[in-house]
């Protein structure tokens, strides 16, 4: 086993596999996976229900399908990856290089070094702790992918009688698979007026079982010293704080939190990287690769995708660069211009963009803050108008994706602006 | 028979059985949970009080301050985490005879080290602090430690040198017998020639059994906020606030392995189980942790617990002779600063069983007990030997923690192994950070399943399993 | 009559608008793409999904399955609790068919991952 590469990927769920895919058709050869868990695919491995790989296979595949046609194309592009392997530390070096401590059964404790490391470790859910829920601390209490994890790669029975907080996608999809393994789904209740999670999961997970979703509602304490035996809920003003006199008694033995996902940052953080306090995730250009050189990121680590699809998409791009970066030392960047956010737009990925060194297509991502009906994504650089398109509706829970040709780019001299605007009727 | 039965495995009875188990006695400990350190011990403020509060002349401030002296040395010997990090108390008052009478009760009780410093000087040392700070009692010797692991330390320690350990057994009733005892439990009668109450909440319950004296605890509530390690060095030194009749405040402190934490809230209660947080409770901890330390990153909260303080009615310890009963020692109303003192309460509750049965010391004991390798904690070189030596350290289970499979299995088949998901994070803090467990306690339950041959989702966070209630 | 619905094909969730006259669909508006017709007419008469679930293996270990196609919406139940009685053999391919013609749909029931002995 060596100890030097050329790229180094942290992480072999889908953004680690697409990276390094991306890398290797780049022309790279030298590139080594590193995987905590015992196989490859990340979190997808877990997510059994279908509705991936529209965009990417142009049919509907289950989580483990997906996975395993990447990992296929892995094993079949001969890319090396290693299991069971944590990465305890990433320290840029002087020389430009990056230090990368890991530790696995099969190597030890060592650290490994690289020219380009692709940050590609995910998310994690947040925590009751981070909640702040009232009440005891009894078993029955799980986050949705804890649960989701328990049932469907463990094999266990979580529960019978389920109360969902947070209507996030891994909240919608866990009320059906908790119904399907024959437990009663009683309610999911989410704080805001509208549901976090996509719109057809709402239907096919909850309608479809007559399962309630109650907006603007939210756990205000928690019931049973040792075992869960039930939950409060009340409804929430416009302030989100629970109303006196609204709260109702739901009798349940499991509640699972679906109330958000955070990037998987602690890594980055201590290579130095610069973190988005909107994304939680690293500041990055139109390349993907973070303030420190070398160092890119991709996938949930990045910011919360939607759709597994615009993950591959992005990594598949991530590994690409980090290929060139190899290959080229650093580029010539030219001009740089930052993106703003405006009227309605939450964050923008990248947040930066190098005007020497853009590619054919530069991707603009961006989450609005707020459901908005009949409106217009305007972005601009100083006066100079570079797209204007009309939305019917646009939702938090949806990420966008806007795809910006070279020569919409070139030239500009002020930074860019993306903005919701109404559209005049 | 038993020479003596202890009731209650928390700091108290534990650091009695440490103490005892160097002795030539049969010792039994008994506890209703199914885990030591599952009662008022593990839920606290993990502070070792340099013994600057109580009042002169009292047993808390006698036995304050002999646990402080005897605590560094014991974490050394029996492998626990220990941190002289210093205290201060804040005066928020131009007026500082607060801070002067808390100087002279210091002096009184022996504290060394203290001295008023001015706001200035106390912002100079805490950067963090407020700008209403006008002077602070600075406690040198005041230290940090982790209670679940003093308390298991005595605890394996005690087993190592003979202790025994009855968990899962309840106390159902104690009859007084000819040559002793007879100490009913859900596991059946054990007969005790001397019998230690150390049962926390619950002592007032077990001293009726036998006693018709006065003794009545009150469960204290305390509720606390724990902070993610990012926020860990917010503050250096456990930052209290001058004491009030409810205690000792809102205290902010980092803890022995370094997140933050602010509390307590001080409210009487009737449930001894009641150890639910309240929205109010965390509303209190946060404003009057505010007053102390600015900014406090509450947006970095991981977990707030509920913590119960077992209050007595003297004002003082309670540790006796029971009057009408004897060879029955109450070790009641160990309430704060009882973790600190646990050391010293064993030490004097082995001096008060002497004066009555002769005690002669084992030939050879353990002196020492070896904890779980923290491999978190290793050198890279360490790291890759242990890992040689035993490939599980190589597999991480508790990412936010970097807690391996080595430890974890280290955890549930070494003496009084851990067999609940909470017993598992208190022995190895695998659970115990920023993810609360979201990604480790699959993994956890599976080793604990395998370990006791049952099925996954049959792995409890705690409490009893109901194949253990015979 | 006029009816309302959220297509569920992709993550754009576009809200569809149908006239249906005497049991048939007779015009569909609001979709972006043809997929939201046709969701809507089979939706309106005869719904159907695709069930994921788990099936068992017989190491223990749970391995993921999905219906081959879309089964009657009202059937979801029968199947699931037919593959529930089941036990896979491992090793399994993805892809294998580990149940035919689960509860009489005329769809089987292939595993959604390569799951070896192991």
């Amino acid at each position: 086993m060596k100890n030097e590469y050329n790229i180094i990927i942290i992480g072999g769920g889908p953004a680690g596999m697409a990276a390094a895919i991306g890398a290797k058709e780049a022309g790279e050869e030298d590139i080594l996976i590193l995987e905590r868990d015992g196989v490859l695919g990340g979190i997808l491995n877990q997510c059994i229900h279908n509705g991936f790989g529209l965009h990417t296979f142009n049919e509907e595949l289950t989580g483990p399908e997906y996975a395993e046609r990447y990992a296929d194309k892995v094993k079949a592009m001969g890319i090396p990856y290693e299991l069971d392997t944590m990465v305890l530390d990433v320290t840029a070096l002087s020389d430009g290089k990056k230090a990368v401590s890991v530790i696995s059964s099969k190597r030890g404790a060592v650290t490994l070094t690289a020219k380009a490391v692709i940050l590609a470790m995910g998310c994690r859910e947040r925590p009751r702790g981070a909640l702040n829920i009232p009440g005891f601390r009894p078993q029955g209490v799980y986050t949705a992918g804890t649960a989701q994890k328990l049932v469907n790669l463990e094999g266990a029975k979580v529960g019978k009688e389920v109360v969902i907080l947070g209507s996030g996608d891994i909240g919608l999809i866990m009320a059906r698979r908790m119904t399907l393994e024959g437990a009663h789904v009683a309610a999911v209740a989410e704080l805001m007026p509208y549901s976090s999670g996509l719109k057809r999961n709402i239907v096919q997970c909850l309608d479809d079982y007559g399962i309630p979703l109650l907006l603007s509602h939210t756990v205000v304490d928690i019931k049973g010293k040792e075992k869960l035996e039930g939950v409060y809920i009340a409804r929430v003003d416009e302030k989100n704080q629970p109303i006196e006199g609204t709260e109702e008694y739901y009798p349940c033995d499991t509640l699972l939190l679906s109330c958000g996902l955070i990037p998987e940052n602690e890594l980055s953080s201590g290579a130095g990287v610069s973190i988005d306090p909107r994304t939680n995730g690293a500041y990055v250009n139109e390349s993907l690769e973070t303030n420190v050189e070398g160092v890119f990121s991709c996938g949930n680590v990045l910011h919360v995708h939607d759709l597994v699809d615009f993950v591959s998409e992005e990594s598949t791009r991530a590994g690409a660069n980090a290929a060139r970066y190899v290959r080229e030392g650093k580029a010539a960047k030219g001009r740089e211009v930052s993106v703003t956010v405006g009227n309605g737009v939450r964050y923008t990925v990248p947040s930066r963009i190098s005007l020497g060194a853009l590619d054919d297509m530069t991707h603009i991502r961006f989450r609005v803050t707020g459901v908005f009906k009949n409106v217009s994504i305007v972005i601009k650089s100083g006066e100079n108008e570079i797209l204007r398109r009309k939305s019917r509706i646009l939702v938090p829970s949806e990420m966008l994706d806007i795809i910006l040709k070279r020569e919409k780019l070139e030239g500009l001299s002020e930074d860019i602006n993306v903005f919701i605007e109404e559209v005049q009727q | 028979m038993a020479d003596v039965v202890i009731i209650g495995a928390g700091a108290v009875g534990c650091a009695a059985a440490y103490e005892l188990a160097k002795y030539k006695l049969s010792v039994v400990v008994v506890d209703k949970e199914s885990d030591v350190c599952e009662g008022t011990t593990k839920a606290n403020s993990a502070i070792v009080h340099a013994g600057f509060d109580a009042e002169p002349g009292t047993l808390k401030a006698r036995l304050n301050v002999r646990g402080s002296e005897m605590m560094e040395e014991l974490s050394n010997k029996l492998d626990f985490a220990y941190k002289r990090n210093e205290a201060m108390v804040l005066c928020f008052d131009k007026d500082i005879s607060g801070l002067e009478a808390l100087k002279e009760k210091a002096d009184k009780n022996g504290v060394k080290g203290v001295s008023i410093i001015s706001g200035d000087e106390a912002r100079a040392l805490e950067p963090n602090l407020t700008d209403e700070v006008q002077a602070a009692l600075l406690a040198k010797t005041s230290a940090i430690v982790c209670p679940f692991e003093m308390t298991l330390a005595f605890a394996e320690n005690a087993y190592t040198n003979g202790a025994e350990f009855k968990l899962s057994c309840a106390v159902t009733g104690i009859d007084k017998d000819s040559g002793g005892y007879i100490v009913h439990t859900s596991k059946g009668d054990i007969k005790a020639r001397c019998v230690i109450n150390a049962a926390g909440v619950y002592a007032d319950r077990i001293h009726a059994m036998v006693s018709g004296t006065p003794l009545k605890i009150t469960p204290r509530k305390g509720e606390y906020m724990l902070m993610d390690k990012t926020a860990g060095g917010y503050v250096s030194r456990t930052i209290f606030q001058l004491p009030t009749k409810m205690g000792k405040g809102i205290l902010v402190t980092p803890t022995v392995h370094g997140n933050l934490l602010a509390g307590p809230t001080a409210e009487n209660i009737d449930d001894k189980e009641n150890t639910s947080t309240t929205k109010q409770g965390l509303a209190d901890v946060k404003a009057k942790g505010s007053l102390s330390v600015k900014n406090i990153p509450f947006n970095k909260v991981i977990t707030s617990f509920t913590g119960l303080r077992a209050v007595g009615d003297r004002g003082d310890f309670i540790i006796e002779e029971c009057s009408d009963a004897p060879l029955f020692f109450d070790a009641a109303g160990i309430e704060s600063p009882g973790l600190t003192s646990a050391p010293a309460i064993g030490e004097y509750l082995r001096e008060l069983i002497e004066k009555r049965i002769p005690l002669e010391k084992k030939e050879k004991i353990a002196e020492t007990r070896k904890g779980i390798t923290h491999f978190a904690a290793l050198s890279e070189e360490e790291q890759d030997k242990l890992i040689k030596e035993t490939p599980a350290y190589g597999k991480i289970v508790c990412r936010c923690e970097t807690v391996t499979e080595g430890e974890i299995l280290d955890a549930i088949s070494r003496p009084l192994g851990a067999t609940t998901l909470d017993g598992v994070k208190r022995r190895t803090r695998a659970g115990m950070g920023r993810c609360q467990a979201g990604f480790c306690s699959p993994t956890s339950m599976a080793l604990i399943a395998k370990k006791l041959g049952i099925r996954i989702e049959d792995v409890r966070k705690n409490g009893v399993y109901e194949s253990e209630v015979r | 009559m006029t009816k309302e619905l959220i297509c569920i094909n992709c993550p754009m969730g576009c809200a569809l608008t149908a006239e249906v006259e005497n049991g048939e669909v007779i015009s569909v508006s609001g979709n972006t793409c043809p997929r939201g017709e046709t969701y809507a007419k089979t939706e309106l008469t005869a719904p159907v999904r695709v069930v994921t679930t788990t099936i068992i293996s017989d190491t223990g270990k749970p391995v993921p399955v999905k219906t081959k196609a879309p089964i009657p919406k009202d059937k979801i139940f029968e199947v699931v609790s037919e593959i529930k009685a089941h036990t896979v053999i491992l090793p399994v391919g993805m892809g294998d068919t580990v149940l035919e013609n689960a509860a009489d749909t005329g769809v089987d029931i292939i595993s959604a991952r390569s799951v070896s002995v192991e």
